[in-house]
Protein backbone atom coordinates (compact mmCIF):
# COMPACT_ATOMS: atom_id res chain seq x y z
CA UNK A 1 0.00 0.00 0.00
CA UNK A 2 1.59 3.43 -1.29
CA UNK A 3 1.07 6.52 0.39
CA UNK A 4 -1.74 7.87 -1.64
CA UNK A 5 -3.93 4.51 -0.90
CA UNK A 6 -2.92 5.26 2.71
CA UNK A 7 -4.32 8.84 2.88
CA UNK A 8 -6.90 6.96 0.88
CA UNK A 9 -8.37 4.90 3.72
CA UNK A 10 -7.28 7.79 6.51
CA UNK A 11 -9.74 10.12 5.00
CA UNK A 12 -12.69 7.32 5.02
CA UNK A 13 -11.63 6.61 8.81
CA UNK A 14 -11.71 10.56 9.60
CA UNK A 15 -14.54 11.55 7.37
CA UNK A 16 -17.39 11.27 10.71
CA UNK A 17 -15.23 13.17 12.93
CA UNK A 18 -14.91 16.04 11.06
CA UNK A 19 -17.71 18.29 10.31
CA UNK A 20 -15.34 21.34 8.05
CA UNK A 21 -16.51 19.86 5.00
CA UNK A 22 -14.11 21.88 3.01
CA UNK A 23 -10.75 21.38 4.81
CA UNK A 24 -11.60 17.25 4.52
CA UNK A 25 -12.02 17.41 0.61
CA UNK A 26 -8.48 19.39 0.28
CA UNK A 27 -6.70 16.80 2.57
CA UNK A 28 -3.09 16.51 1.65
CA UNK A 29 -0.22 15.86 3.81
CA UNK A 30 0.03 19.09 5.81
CA UNK A 31 -3.29 18.97 7.44
CA UNK A 32 -3.45 19.10 11.15
CA UNK A 33 -6.81 17.09 12.35
CA UNK A 34 -6.78 19.79 15.13
CA UNK A 35 -6.27 23.53 13.51
CA UNK A 36 -7.74 22.04 10.02
CA UNK A 37 -10.02 19.61 10.25
CA UNK A 38 -11.23 21.01 14.18
CA UNK A 39 -11.54 17.46 15.13
CA UNK A 40 -12.22 17.28 19.15
CA UNK A 41 -9.09 16.18 20.67
CA UNK A 42 -10.51 13.78 22.75
CA UNK A 43 -11.65 11.93 19.25
CA UNK A 44 -7.83 11.40 18.44
CA UNK A 45 -7.84 8.46 20.52
CA UNK A 46 -10.77 7.06 18.83
CA UNK A 47 -9.11 7.60 15.31
CA UNK A 48 -6.15 5.91 16.66
CA UNK A 49 -8.50 2.74 17.20
CA UNK A 50 -9.57 3.26 13.84
CA UNK A 51 -6.55 3.12 12.46
CA UNK A 52 -5.22 0.00 14.45
CA UNK A 53 -8.56 -2.02 13.21
CA UNK A 54 -7.81 -0.98 9.51
CA UNK A 55 -4.50 -1.70 9.16
CA UNK A 56 -3.83 -4.43 11.44
CA UNK A 57 -1.34 -2.51 13.64
CA UNK A 58 -0.91 -1.41 16.95
CA UNK A 59 0.14 1.57 17.81
CA UNK A 60 2.29 2.99 21.17
CA UNK A 61 1.79 5.63 23.33
CA UNK A 62 5.32 7.84 21.67
CA UNK A 63 3.78 7.59 18.13
CA UNK A 64 0.40 7.90 19.43
CA UNK A 65 1.09 11.39 20.63
CA UNK A 66 2.80 12.16 16.77
CA UNK A 67 0.02 11.86 15.40
CA UNK A 68 -1.55 15.22 15.33
CA UNK A 69 -1.48 15.81 10.93
CA UNK A 70 -1.55 13.53 8.31
CA UNK A 71 2.06 13.26 7.33
CA UNK A 72 2.78 12.00 10.77
CA UNK A 73 0.32 9.54 10.73
CA UNK A 74 0.81 8.13 7.54
CA UNK A 75 4.76 8.06 8.50
CA UNK A 76 3.65 5.98 11.95
CA UNK A 77 1.09 3.70 9.83
CA UNK A 78 4.18 2.66 7.37
CA UNK A 79 6.44 2.22 9.92
CA UNK A 80 4.14 0.01 12.08
CA UNK A 81 3.51 -1.93 8.82
CA UNK A 82 6.63 -2.32 8.11
CA UNK A 83 7.72 -3.71 11.46
CA UNK A 84 5.72 -6.96 11.31
CA UNK A 85 2.33 -5.21 10.14
CA UNK A 86 1.14 -6.56 6.87
CA UNK B 1 -35.95 39.84 47.37
CA UNK B 2 -36.86 38.08 43.93
CA UNK B 3 -39.63 35.49 43.76
CA UNK B 4 -40.79 34.64 40.21
CA UNK B 5 -43.76 32.62 39.81
CA UNK B 6 -42.90 29.16 37.80
CA UNK B 7 -45.21 28.39 34.60
CA UNK B 8 -44.46 24.63 32.74
CA UNK B 9 -44.15 25.51 28.77
CA UNK B 10 -43.34 22.41 27.41
CA UNK B 11 -43.39 18.61 27.61
CA UNK B 12 -41.65 15.79 26.48
CA UNK B 13 -41.62 12.24 27.18
CA UNK B 14 -40.35 9.11 26.36
CA UNK B 15 -42.23 6.01 28.50
CA UNK B 16 -42.68 2.32 27.89
CA UNK B 17 -46.22 3.21 26.29
CA UNK B 18 -45.39 6.13 24.50
CA UNK B 19 -42.28 7.46 22.64
CA UNK B 20 -43.67 10.80 22.34
CA UNK B 21 -46.05 13.23 23.84
CA UNK B 22 -49.25 12.52 21.81
CA UNK B 23 -49.02 8.74 21.92
CA UNK B 24 -48.02 8.79 25.78
CA UNK B 25 -51.57 10.81 26.30
CA UNK B 26 -53.58 8.45 24.08
CA UNK B 27 -51.90 5.88 25.99
CA UNK B 28 -52.77 7.12 29.44
CA UNK B 29 -56.48 7.95 28.66
CA UNK B 30 -57.16 5.29 27.13
CA UNK B 31 -55.22 2.87 30.02
CA UNK B 32 -52.80 1.16 27.41
CA UNK B 33 -50.24 -0.63 29.10
CA UNK B 34 -46.18 -0.76 27.71
CA UNK B 35 -45.27 -3.46 29.71
CA UNK B 36 -43.95 -6.61 27.77
CA UNK B 37 -41.87 -9.73 28.25
CA UNK B 38 -38.41 -9.65 28.04
CA UNK B 39 -36.94 -12.79 26.60
CA UNK B 40 -33.39 -11.38 27.88
CA UNK B 41 -34.68 -11.63 31.47
CA UNK B 42 -35.95 -15.22 31.21
CA UNK B 43 -32.56 -16.27 29.46
CA UNK B 44 -31.38 -14.96 32.79
CA UNK B 45 -33.44 -16.46 35.10
CA UNK B 46 -35.23 -13.89 36.30
CA UNK B 47 -37.88 -13.86 38.70
CA UNK B 48 -39.16 -11.06 36.64
CA UNK B 49 -39.31 -11.47 33.70
CA UNK B 50 -41.71 -8.47 32.26
CA UNK B 51 -40.78 -4.82 32.01
CA UNK B 52 -41.29 -1.52 30.95
CA UNK B 53 -38.96 -0.72 27.99
CA UNK B 54 -39.54 2.61 25.35
CA UNK B 55 -40.12 1.00 22.01
CA UNK B 56 -37.49 2.43 19.48
CA UNK B 57 -36.68 2.27 15.96
CA UNK B 58 -32.70 3.22 14.89
CA UNK B 59 -34.28 5.66 12.93
CA UNK B 60 -36.39 7.44 15.55
CA UNK B 61 -33.11 7.57 17.73
CA UNK B 62 -30.42 8.62 14.87
CA UNK B 63 -33.32 11.93 14.82
CA UNK B 64 -31.83 12.97 18.15
CA UNK B 65 -27.70 12.03 17.90
CA UNK B 66 -25.04 12.36 15.26
CA UNK B 67 -23.91 9.76 12.95
CA UNK B 68 -20.55 9.60 14.77
CA UNK B 69 -22.57 9.89 18.59
CA UNK B 70 -24.36 6.95 17.26
CA UNK B 71 -20.98 4.68 16.69
CA UNK B 72 -20.73 4.17 20.29
CA UNK B 73 -23.57 4.66 22.00
CA UNK B 74 -24.76 2.14 24.44
CA UNK B 75 -26.24 3.98 27.17
CA UNK B 76 -30.35 3.66 27.00
CA UNK B 77 -30.67 6.38 29.84
CA UNK B 78 -29.32 9.25 28.16
CA UNK B 79 -31.02 8.29 25.00
CA UNK B 80 -34.39 8.21 26.69
CA UNK B 81 -33.16 11.64 28.40
CA UNK B 82 -32.39 13.32 25.24
CA UNK B 83 -35.46 12.19 23.40
CA UNK B 84 -37.87 13.67 26.43
CA UNK B 85 -35.64 16.68 26.94
CA UNK B 86 -34.92 17.68 22.83
CA UNK B 87 -39.23 16.98 22.62
CA UNK B 88 -39.99 19.26 25.70
CA UNK B 89 -37.98 22.02 24.39
CA UNK B 90 -39.69 21.39 20.93
CA UNK B 91 -42.84 21.59 22.79
CA UNK B 92 -42.16 24.60 24.48
CA UNK B 93 -41.56 26.52 21.15
CA UNK B 94 -37.57 26.79 21.85
CA UNK B 95 -34.50 26.83 19.34
CA UNK B 96 -31.52 25.26 19.70
CA UNK B 97 -29.00 27.96 20.36
CA UNK B 98 -27.41 28.04 16.90
CA UNK B 99 -24.72 30.99 17.45
CA UNK B 100 -21.33 30.51 19.45
CA UNK B 101 -22.57 32.16 22.57
CA UNK B 102 -24.40 30.22 24.96
CA UNK B 103 -28.39 30.24 26.04
CA UNK B 104 -26.86 32.13 29.47
CA UNK B 105 -31.07 32.42 30.73
CA UNK B 106 -31.75 28.88 30.22
CA UNK B 107 -30.01 25.47 32.01
CA UNK B 108 -31.17 21.95 32.83
CA UNK B 109 -31.37 19.88 35.84
CA UNK B 110 -31.99 16.17 34.36
CA UNK B 111 -31.48 13.45 36.94
CA UNK B 112 -30.47 9.77 36.80
CA UNK B 113 -30.27 6.88 39.34
CA UNK B 114 -26.79 5.34 37.00
CA UNK B 115 -25.67 6.24 33.32
CA UNK B 116 -24.76 4.07 30.98
CA UNK B 117 -24.92 1.02 32.36
CA UNK B 118 -24.07 -1.44 29.28
CA UNK B 119 -21.34 0.98 28.48
CA UNK B 120 -20.22 0.31 31.86
CA UNK B 121 -20.13 -3.43 31.74
CA UNK B 122 -18.68 -3.35 28.50
CA UNK B 123 -15.57 -1.42 29.65
CA UNK B 124 -15.39 -3.08 32.61
CA UNK B 125 -15.33 -6.25 30.53
CA UNK B 126 -12.52 -5.10 28.14
CA UNK B 127 -10.54 -3.43 31.22
CA UNK B 128 -10.28 -7.37 33.00
CA UNK B 129 -9.55 -8.78 29.35
CA UNK B 130 -6.32 -6.39 29.59
CA UNK B 131 -7.71 -4.19 26.61
CA UNK B 132 -7.68 -0.95 28.59
CA UNK B 133 -6.32 1.03 25.66
CA UNK B 134 -10.04 -0.22 23.66
CA UNK B 135 -12.53 1.67 25.65
CA UNK B 136 -11.44 4.85 23.14
CA UNK B 137 -13.01 8.70 24.31
CA UNK B 138 -16.64 7.56 24.62
CA UNK B 139 -16.94 5.84 28.16
CA UNK B 140 -16.94 8.67 30.31
CA UNK B 141 -19.27 10.73 28.82
CA UNK B 142 -21.58 7.96 28.83
CA UNK B 143 -21.18 6.67 32.48
CA UNK B 144 -20.74 9.83 34.34
CA UNK B 145 -24.07 10.16 36.08
CA UNK B 146 -24.45 14.01 34.49
CA UNK B 147 -23.94 12.42 30.99
CA UNK B 148 -27.91 12.77 30.51
CA UNK B 149 -27.56 16.79 31.22
CA UNK B 150 -24.12 17.09 29.58
CA UNK B 151 -25.47 15.51 26.10
CA UNK B 152 -28.61 17.67 26.25
CA UNK B 153 -27.13 20.88 27.32
CA UNK B 154 -24.42 20.35 24.50
CA UNK B 155 -27.27 19.89 22.23
CA UNK B 156 -29.21 23.26 22.99
CA UNK B 157 -26.54 25.42 24.19
CA UNK B 158 -27.59 25.82 27.29
CA UNK B 159 -25.34 28.58 29.50
CA UNK B 160 -27.10 28.26 32.94
CA UNK B 161 -26.84 25.19 35.36
CA UNK B 162 -26.13 22.38 34.05
CA UNK B 163 -26.41 19.35 36.55
CA UNK B 164 -28.07 15.92 37.22
CA UNK B 165 -29.69 15.13 40.92
CA UNK B 166 -30.28 11.96 41.81
CA UNK B 167 -32.36 10.66 44.87
CA UNK B 168 -33.80 7.22 43.73
CA UNK B 169 -37.17 6.91 43.17
CA UNK B 170 -37.77 10.57 44.35
CA UNK B 171 -35.30 11.85 41.62
CA UNK B 172 -37.93 13.53 38.70
CA UNK B 173 -40.21 15.03 41.10
CA UNK B 174 -36.76 16.68 42.97
CA UNK B 175 -35.36 17.74 39.50
CA UNK B 176 -38.70 19.78 39.15
CA UNK B 177 -38.52 21.35 42.04
CA UNK B 178 -34.53 22.37 42.00
CA UNK B 179 -35.58 23.92 38.60
CA UNK B 180 -38.69 26.04 39.85
CA UNK B 181 -35.99 26.94 42.98
CA UNK B 182 -33.71 28.41 40.67
CA UNK B 183 -36.51 30.19 38.45
CA UNK B 184 -38.45 31.42 41.12
CA UNK B 185 -35.14 33.16 42.65
CA UNK B 186 -34.28 34.66 39.21
CA UNK B 187 -30.94 33.23 38.87
CA UNK B 188 -32.32 31.61 35.39
CA UNK B 189 -35.29 32.36 32.64
CA UNK B 190 -36.00 28.71 31.81
CA UNK B 191 -34.89 25.13 33.35
CA UNK B 192 -35.71 21.92 31.53
CA UNK B 193 -36.23 19.32 34.36
CA UNK B 194 -36.06 15.44 33.99
CA UNK B 195 -35.20 12.56 34.49
CA UNK B 196 -33.69 9.47 32.96
CA UNK B 197 -33.65 5.54 33.74
CA UNK B 198 -31.68 2.72 31.87
CA UNK B 199 -33.06 -0.23 30.91
CA UNK B 200 -32.06 -3.83 30.69
CA UNK B 201 -30.87 -6.64 32.85
CA UNK B 202 -28.20 -4.75 35.26
CA UNK B 203 -29.99 -2.20 36.26
CA UNK B 204 -33.00 -4.06 37.11
CA UNK B 205 -30.96 -7.50 38.30
CA UNK B 206 -30.74 -5.50 42.27
CA UNK B 207 -34.47 -5.21 42.45
CA UNK B 208 -35.11 -8.56 41.45
CA UNK B 209 -32.52 -10.29 43.96
CA UNK B 210 -34.57 -8.04 46.54
CA UNK B 211 -37.70 -9.68 45.71
CA UNK B 212 -39.58 -6.59 45.35
CA UNK B 213 -40.47 -6.85 41.72
CA UNK B 214 -43.72 -9.64 40.81
CA UNK B 215 -42.95 -12.62 39.90
CA UNK B 216 -46.60 -14.06 39.06
CA UNK B 217 -47.46 -12.25 36.15
CA UNK B 218 -44.59 -13.27 33.48
CA UNK B 219 -47.11 -15.65 31.21
CA UNK B 220 -49.13 -11.64 31.31
CA UNK B 221 -47.29 -8.54 31.29
CA UNK B 222 -50.39 -6.03 31.01
CA UNK B 223 -51.75 -7.72 34.06
CA UNK B 224 -48.44 -7.46 36.01
CA UNK B 225 -48.39 -4.60 36.75
CA UNK B 226 -50.86 -4.03 39.89
CA UNK B 227 -50.91 -1.16 42.54
CA UNK B 228 -53.31 -0.70 44.75
CA UNK B 229 -54.77 -4.12 44.06
CA UNK B 230 -55.37 -7.31 46.43
CA UNK B 231 -53.13 -9.36 44.01
CA UNK B 232 -50.01 -6.69 43.71
CA UNK B 233 -47.25 -8.81 44.53
CA UNK B 234 -44.31 -6.04 43.64
CA UNK B 235 -43.78 -3.78 41.19
CA UNK B 236 -42.77 -4.18 37.74
CA UNK B 237 -39.79 -2.71 36.68
CA UNK B 238 -39.63 0.34 34.10
CA UNK B 239 -37.14 2.98 31.94
CA UNK B 240 -37.63 5.94 30.26
CA UNK B 241 -37.17 9.57 30.67
CA UNK B 242 -39.85 12.80 30.93
CA UNK B 243 -38.98 16.49 30.97
CA UNK B 244 -40.35 19.45 30.74
CA UNK B 245 -39.69 22.97 30.39
CA UNK B 246 -39.80 25.31 33.57
CA UNK B 247 -40.10 29.39 32.93
CA UNK B 248 -40.73 32.33 34.60
CA UNK B 249 -44.28 33.25 33.96
CA UNK B 250 -42.90 36.27 33.02
CA UNK B 251 -40.92 35.24 30.34
CA UNK B 252 -43.14 32.86 29.17
CA UNK B 253 -45.87 35.43 28.82
CA UNK B 254 -43.66 37.49 26.77
CA UNK B 255 -42.87 35.42 24.25
CA UNK B 256 -46.74 34.15 24.02
CA UNK B 257 -45.92 30.70 25.23
CA UNK B 258 -48.11 28.02 25.87
CA UNK B 259 -48.61 27.31 29.51
CA UNK B 260 -49.66 24.08 30.63
CA UNK B 261 -49.60 24.83 34.22
CA UNK B 262 -48.30 26.45 37.12
CA UNK B 263 -45.60 25.12 39.62
CA UNK B 264 -46.97 26.26 43.16
CA UNK B 265 -44.41 24.93 45.21
CA UNK B 266 -43.53 21.68 47.31
CA UNK B 267 -41.08 20.13 49.36
CA UNK B 268 -38.13 17.58 49.66
CA UNK B 269 -37.74 15.90 52.72
CA UNK B 270 -36.23 12.55 54.67
CA UNK B 271 -37.12 10.15 57.33
CA UNK B 272 -33.31 10.43 58.21
CA UNK B 273 -34.12 6.09 58.61
CA UNK B 274 -35.02 6.43 61.62
CA UNK B 275 -38.66 5.58 63.25
CA UNK B 276 -40.13 3.19 60.84
CA UNK B 277 -37.87 4.56 57.94
CA UNK B 278 -35.40 2.46 56.67
CA UNK B 279 -33.02 2.62 53.75
CA UNK B 280 -35.78 0.90 51.98
CA UNK B 281 -38.71 1.52 53.65
CA UNK B 282 -40.68 5.29 54.33
CA UNK B 283 -41.02 7.19 57.49
CA UNK B 284 -44.87 7.65 57.56
CA UNK B 285 -43.93 11.13 59.52
CA UNK B 286 -41.63 12.26 56.81
CA UNK B 287 -43.85 11.70 53.89
CA UNK B 288 -46.86 12.99 55.66
CA UNK B 289 -44.50 16.40 56.45
CA UNK B 290 -43.37 16.61 53.25
CA UNK B 291 -46.62 16.89 51.71
CA UNK B 292 -48.21 19.05 54.06
CA UNK B 293 -44.69 21.41 53.75
CA UNK B 294 -45.37 20.91 50.25
CA UNK B 295 -49.03 22.33 50.61
CA UNK B 296 -47.88 24.98 52.83
CA UNK B 297 -45.04 25.94 50.40
CA UNK B 298 -47.67 26.15 47.86
CA UNK B 299 -49.62 28.69 49.40
CA UNK B 300 -52.66 26.56 49.25
CA UNK B 301 -55.20 24.73 51.89
CA UNK B 302 -54.61 21.09 51.72
CA UNK B 303 -58.51 20.74 51.37
CA UNK B 304 -58.26 21.99 47.75
CA UNK B 305 -56.12 19.30 46.48
CA UNK B 306 -58.45 17.48 44.26
CA UNK B 307 -56.66 14.76 42.12
CA UNK B 308 -53.36 13.22 43.70
CA UNK B 309 -50.82 11.01 41.54
CA UNK B 310 -49.36 8.90 44.26
CA UNK B 311 -46.34 7.09 44.40
CA UNK B 312 -48.22 3.42 44.22
CA UNK B 313 -45.62 1.12 43.24
CA UNK B 314 -47.50 -2.08 43.43
CA UNK B 315 -46.13 -3.39 46.73
CA UNK B 316 -47.89 -3.98 50.50
CA UNK B 317 -46.54 -0.22 50.73
CA UNK B 318 -49.38 1.03 48.75
CA UNK B 319 -52.16 1.01 51.64
CA UNK B 320 -49.37 3.10 53.73
CA UNK B 321 -49.00 5.70 51.07
CA UNK B 322 -53.16 6.31 50.91
CA UNK B 323 -53.08 6.17 54.53
CA UNK B 324 -49.97 8.98 55.07
CA UNK B 325 -51.84 10.95 51.73
CA UNK B 326 -55.47 11.03 54.31
CA UNK B 327 -53.80 12.21 57.52
CA UNK B 328 -51.39 14.70 55.31
CA UNK B 329 -54.34 15.85 53.95
CA UNK B 330 -56.92 15.78 57.08
CA UNK B 331 -59.19 13.79 54.50
CA UNK B 332 -62.37 11.45 55.42
CA UNK B 333 -63.06 8.44 53.43
CA UNK B 334 -65.47 9.88 50.94
CA UNK B 335 -63.67 13.24 50.53
CA UNK B 336 -60.52 12.06 49.51
CA UNK B 337 -59.08 13.56 46.25
CA UNK B 338 -58.80 11.24 43.24
CA UNK B 339 -55.82 8.99 42.97
CA UNK B 340 -54.21 7.57 40.43
CA UNK B 341 -50.86 5.75 39.34
CA UNK B 342 -49.26 5.45 36.57
CA UNK B 343 -47.12 2.60 37.41
CA UNK B 344 -49.97 0.14 36.23
CA UNK B 345 -49.47 1.35 32.70
CA UNK B 346 -45.24 1.54 32.23
CA UNK B 347 -44.18 -0.40 35.45
CA UNK B 348 -41.90 1.49 38.18
CA UNK B 349 -39.77 3.71 35.97
CA UNK B 350 -36.90 3.93 38.96
CA UNK B 351 -35.03 7.02 38.44
CA UNK B 352 -37.37 8.51 35.57
CA UNK B 353 -40.48 7.86 37.61
CA UNK B 354 -41.15 11.12 38.85
CA UNK B 355 -40.21 12.58 35.79
CA UNK B 356 -42.79 10.65 33.18
CA UNK B 357 -45.48 10.92 36.11
CA UNK B 358 -45.17 14.17 36.49
CA UNK B 359 -45.95 14.73 32.61
CA UNK B 360 -48.78 12.63 32.78
CA UNK B 361 -49.60 15.07 36.20
CA UNK B 362 -49.44 17.75 33.74
CA UNK B 363 -51.35 16.78 30.74
CA UNK B 364 -54.32 15.68 33.30
CA UNK B 365 -54.38 19.13 34.89
CA UNK B 366 -53.77 20.96 31.33
CA UNK B 367 -56.42 19.15 29.37
CA UNK B 368 -59.11 18.28 32.51
CA UNK B 369 -58.85 14.38 32.80
CA UNK B 370 -57.99 12.04 35.18
CA UNK B 371 -56.48 8.71 33.56
CA UNK B 372 -57.83 5.76 34.61
CA UNK B 373 -56.00 3.07 36.47
CA UNK B 374 -56.18 -0.40 35.80
CA UNK B 375 -55.05 -3.60 36.97
CA UNK B 376 -57.13 -3.00 40.44
CA UNK B 377 -60.80 -4.21 39.74
CA UNK B 378 -60.00 -6.29 42.90
CA UNK B 379 -59.27 -3.14 45.14
CA UNK B 380 -57.01 -4.03 48.25
CA UNK B 381 -59.34 -4.01 51.14
CA UNK B 382 -56.83 -2.26 53.46
CA UNK B 383 -56.90 0.67 50.86
CA UNK B 384 -60.81 0.30 50.90
CA UNK B 385 -61.66 0.71 54.21
CA UNK B 386 -59.54 3.70 53.88
CA UNK B 387 -60.79 5.74 51.34
CA UNK B 388 -64.26 5.01 48.93
CA UNK B 389 -63.55 3.21 45.88
CA UNK B 390 -64.99 6.33 43.60
CA UNK B 391 -62.06 8.04 44.60
CA UNK B 392 -59.82 5.45 42.50
CA UNK B 393 -61.40 5.64 39.45
CA UNK B 394 -60.80 2.68 37.13
CA UNK B 395 -62.41 4.22 33.35
CA UNK B 396 -61.34 7.94 32.35
CA UNK B 397 -62.78 10.52 33.89
CA UNK B 398 -62.80 13.93 31.96
CA UNK B 399 -63.11 16.85 34.67
CA UNK B 400 -61.45 20.33 34.83
CA UNK B 401 -59.89 20.41 38.25
CA UNK B 402 -57.30 22.75 39.59
CA UNK B 403 -55.11 21.72 41.73
CA UNK B 404 -52.81 18.15 41.85
CA UNK B 405 -50.16 16.79 44.07
CA UNK B 406 -47.45 14.55 42.91
CA UNK B 407 -45.45 12.79 44.85
CA UNK B 408 -42.79 10.57 45.00
CA UNK B 409 -40.64 8.24 47.82
CA UNK B 410 -37.38 6.75 47.29
CA UNK B 411 -34.58 4.56 48.76
CA UNK B 412 -32.62 6.66 51.65
CA UNK B 413 -36.05 7.06 52.88
CA UNK B 414 -35.99 10.38 50.20
CA UNK B 415 -39.51 11.94 49.57
CA UNK B 416 -40.42 14.78 47.16
CA UNK B 417 -44.14 16.42 46.68
CA UNK B 418 -44.97 19.12 44.34
CA UNK B 419 -48.17 20.88 43.89
CA UNK B 420 -49.05 21.77 40.45
CA UNK B 421 -52.09 24.47 39.33
CA UNK B 422 -54.13 24.39 36.29
CA UNK B 423 -53.34 27.84 34.65
CA UNK B 424 -55.88 30.38 33.25
CA UNK B 425 -54.93 33.16 31.02
CA UNK B 426 -55.79 36.60 32.66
Amino acid sequence: MNKEEIIAELKTIIKPYSEETAAFESIDEDTDFLTDLKINSANLVDIVLDIEEKFNIEIDNDSMAKMLTVKATVEVIESKRGNGGQ
Amino acid sequence: MISNRVVITGLGVCAPNGIDLATFTHSIKNGISGITHQPDLETLGFSCQIAGKPQLSDEKVAEYFSPLELRNLNSTGIIYGVIAGLDAWKDAGLEKSANEEPDWESGTIFGTGTSGIDKFRWAINKIDDMEIRKLGSSVVVQTMASGVSAFIAGKLGLGNQVSTNSAACATGVESILLAYDRIKSGRAKRMLAGSTSDSGPYIWGGFDAMKVCTFKHNHEPKKGSRPMSATASGFVPGSGAGAMVLESLESALSRKAKIYAEVLGGDLNSGGQRGLGTMTAPNPVAVQRCIKKAIENAGIRADEIEVINGHLTATTKDALEIENWKAALNRSKDDFPYINSLKGLVGHCISAAGSIESVASVLQLSEGFIFPNINCEDLNPAITDLVDQSRIPQRLIYKPFNFLAKASFGFGDVNACIILKKYHYE
